[in-house]
């Protein structure tokens, strides 16, 4: 079990390890955590659904070091993402933002919860309005447990 | 249960099919466009916010051997195919007949971005293949090609003579592809 442990944990970490060479890092801490919050954020435009951060593929290698090349010059997290999205469009972004286009992806599932929700109220407001009387039996044992309870 | 379908109190069924209504109509909606994705059938799906822009300043050094590099400043003045490709680019071969075909017509020129290709490599490509470009500049870094969002070569973009952008090609430009589309928009922007 330890060693499946190890091994997926090398597995894992490794993967972690490919993508950003060192060749690539910038020097001061600051600016290469920045850089790799922005390039989390960034869709690698071959792999569908990688960040560049993430990716092997050359054209994110070429797009982290661009991303840190801005960064050192200087711009911020908003504007370094904006010159991504100014040029491959919203599309570059992982997390989809709200507009009329993905209004759907966002509000969608919650529409749905909430007809459900609406359902299922309704079908329990119906179905627990008058709720039936205990029997006698019922009332006996309910009795019985409480004073046992109490006894104990 | 037949009786008791018919009994007032009891809640009706049909509300049961909303949701799942909806979710059906979800599924629908979100696997027609990953199927689309896919497919790559529509070019559209992945635009380029680029589009009717001018295009981006950049300044490549030319292959060696082979006169000027490419800068933003060849795209004024006249309609230009500007396209990005790469040795180690295995449609980029499948589209460069057409592209020598489009050189031979003279009806627009075709400037080339040799992108993230070491130059010897470019140049001996040049030589087996033919060579339709007009100027040829080096992107070693991606450097202009993300500056134009170009995503994988081969890419192509019409230029008009104002330097914006007019029509972007993703992936190889056919025949068909110059026969109805850039040729008749070429037409159009020289009126």
């Amino acid at each position: 079990m330890k060693i499946i442990f190890t091994l997926v944990a090398a597995l894992w970490m490794a993967s972690a390890a490919l993508a950003v060479e060192p060749r690539e890092m910038l020097k001061d801490p600051a600016l290469e955590a920045r850089a790799r919050v922005v390039s989390k954020a960034l869709r690698c435009v071959v792999c569908q659904n990688e960040s560049i951060d993430e990716s092997g593929a050359e054209i994110a290698a070429d797009m982290r070091i661009l991303v840190r090349q801005r960064i050192q010059a200087g711009e911020t997290n908003a504007q370094v993402i904006a010159y991504m999205v100014g040029r491959y469009g919203d599309y570059v972004l992982l997390r989809p933002r709200f507009t009329a286009a993905t209004v759907l992806l966002w509000l969608g599932p919650v529409v749905v919860l909430l007809l459900g929700g609406l359902v299922v109220a309704r079908r329990l407001k119906r179905a627990g309005v008058t709720p039936l009387p205990l029997t006698p039996d019922e009332e006996a044992a309910i009795a019985t447990l409480t004073d046992e309870g109490g006894k104990a | 249960m037949a009786e008791a379908s018919s009994d007032p109190d009891r809640p009706r069924r049909w509300p049961f099919a909303i949701p799942v209504v909806v979710i059906l109509v979800l599924l629908a909606l979100f696997g027609k466009r990953l199927l689309d994705v896919e497919r790559g059938a529509d070019p559209s799906l992945i635009p380029t916010v680029l589009l009717d822009t001018p295009a981006p300043a950049f300044d490549l050094p030319p292959l060696p051997g082979r006169g000027e590099g490419l800068s933003n400043a060849d795209l004024k003045g006249r309609i230009t195919l500007i396209n990005f490709w790469g040795s180690w680019c295995i449609a980029c071969l499948s589209e460069h007949p057409v592209l020598m075909e489009i050189a031979k017509t003279g009806e627009v020129a075709i400037q080339g971005v040799a992108w993230r290709d070491p130059p010897e490599k470019s140049l001996a490509w040049l030589a087996k293949h033919g060579d339709p470009y007009d100027k040829i500049g080096q992107d070693p870094n991606s450097k202009t090609a993300v500056d134009f969002g170009v995503v994988a070569a081969p890419e192509s973009f019409l230029i008009d003579a104002n330097g914006v952008i007019r029509y972007k090609q993703p992936g190889v430009l056919t025949l068909d592809d110059w026969r109805n589309k850039v040729r008749p928009l070429i037409a159009q922007l020289k009126k």
